[in-house]
């Protein structure tokens, strides 16, 4: 199961005597669970439009579940972040099953490679790659080669017991 | 490409490999102890296995709880549904080798002392004795 869930939210401003129908905003915000899909959906909206969260209101949350959870995907995601010296647009490439997961392995790959919290990355777009010869990194496209086979190598397994009457082998 | 296609077969020191259609013993998890077929390999630490025939539902499982066998499903082509696993998987009579292993039936035989009850173990124990006793006497009398 994933970390994330890809929630659509839609919100809009309060209607106004000057504004009776306001224009509806619907995003895909990747998030843990309702509460934090909300909350970004007003952090992304009152940076991008007059609106915020008191004088806003929110008319939908919905789930957008995987279409095809079982096929592996190539999925291309924009990003940006914020760095100790500064702000960063990224694209990077994640290899999953779905949307959500593929979003919640590209949080752990940037905290692990820039310390990166989830409070300081943007996920801007998330598009699955449908060709190969569209895939951009290596790290990818070593993974589509035709016949693709590689070893195990140094496998260590777990003894039942602390101690163990041989060295276990590792290959 | 064609460069990087040649790479992964090139000779090796490793006789089991990650690849379509190796069988694999899945160690955790409700499937615990059955064998599958790899289908596809979604990256360096994961791939999607199926076994419609041994009781593995199709998933994606982590390498760190598989276990790869020397067997493999010839042929089997890449991202193969669980209907042409099935078919394979059965026609190339894995399932057959695999439970004449040595290995299966190591296993197996383990399986089997961990279930029994002090009573049974007593028995084993009983009928252990029985057959020294047997093997000593006729020793004995070989060598007089």
């Amino acid at each position: 199961m994933s970390r994330f869930t890809e929630y659509q939210v839609i919100g809009r401003h309060l209607p106004t005597d000057s504004e009776p129908s306001p224009k509806l905003f619907r995003m895909r915000i990747f998030a843990p669970d309702e509460v934090v899909a909300k909350s970004r959906f007003w952090y992304y909206l009152r940076s991008l439009r007059k609106i915020k969260k008191a004088n806003g209101e929110i008319v939908s949350v919905n789930v957008i579940a995987e279409k095809k959870p079982n096929k592996v995907k190539n999925f291309g995601i924009w990003l940006r972040y914020d760095s100790r010296s500064g702000t960063h647009n990224m694209y990077k490439e994640v290899r999953d099953l779905s949307r959500a997961a593929a979003v919640a392995s590209l949080y752990q790959d940037m905290a692990a490679r820039h310390r990166a919290r989830f409070r300081s990355i943007q996920i801007l777009r998330v598009q699955e790659i449908e060709k190969t010869a569209d895939i951009r990194r290596p790290y990818i496209k070593q993974l589509l080669i035709p016949k693709l086979r590689f070893p195990l190598p140094h496998r260590v397994s777990k003894s039942r017991s602390t101690f163990a009457a041989s060295r276990p082998s590792t290959f | 490409m064609s460069k990087s296609n040649s790479i992964s077969q090139v000779p090796s020191n490793f006789d089991r490999f990650v690849e379509v259609g190796r069988v694999v013993l899945v160690q955790d998890g409700p499937y615990a102890g059955k064998i599958a077929a790899i289908a596809e390999i979604i990256d360096h630490n994961r791939a999607i296995i199926d076994g419609p025939s041994t009781g593995v539902p199709r998933q994606a499982f982590a390498f760190r709880h598989l276990v790869l066998t020397s067997l493999v499903v010839p042929n089997l082509p890449r991202n193969a549904g669980t209907g042409v696993v099935r078919k394979q998987f059965d026609a190339s009579g894995v399932a057959a080798k695999w439970s004449n292993s040595s290995w299966a039936k190591k296993r197996e035989a383990i399986q089997k002392r961990r279930k029994t009850t002090d009573f049974e173990r007593f028995n084993v124990f009983l009928q252990k004795r029985a057959r020294r006793d047997l093997v000593r006497k006729a020793v004995k009398k070989a060598k007089a």
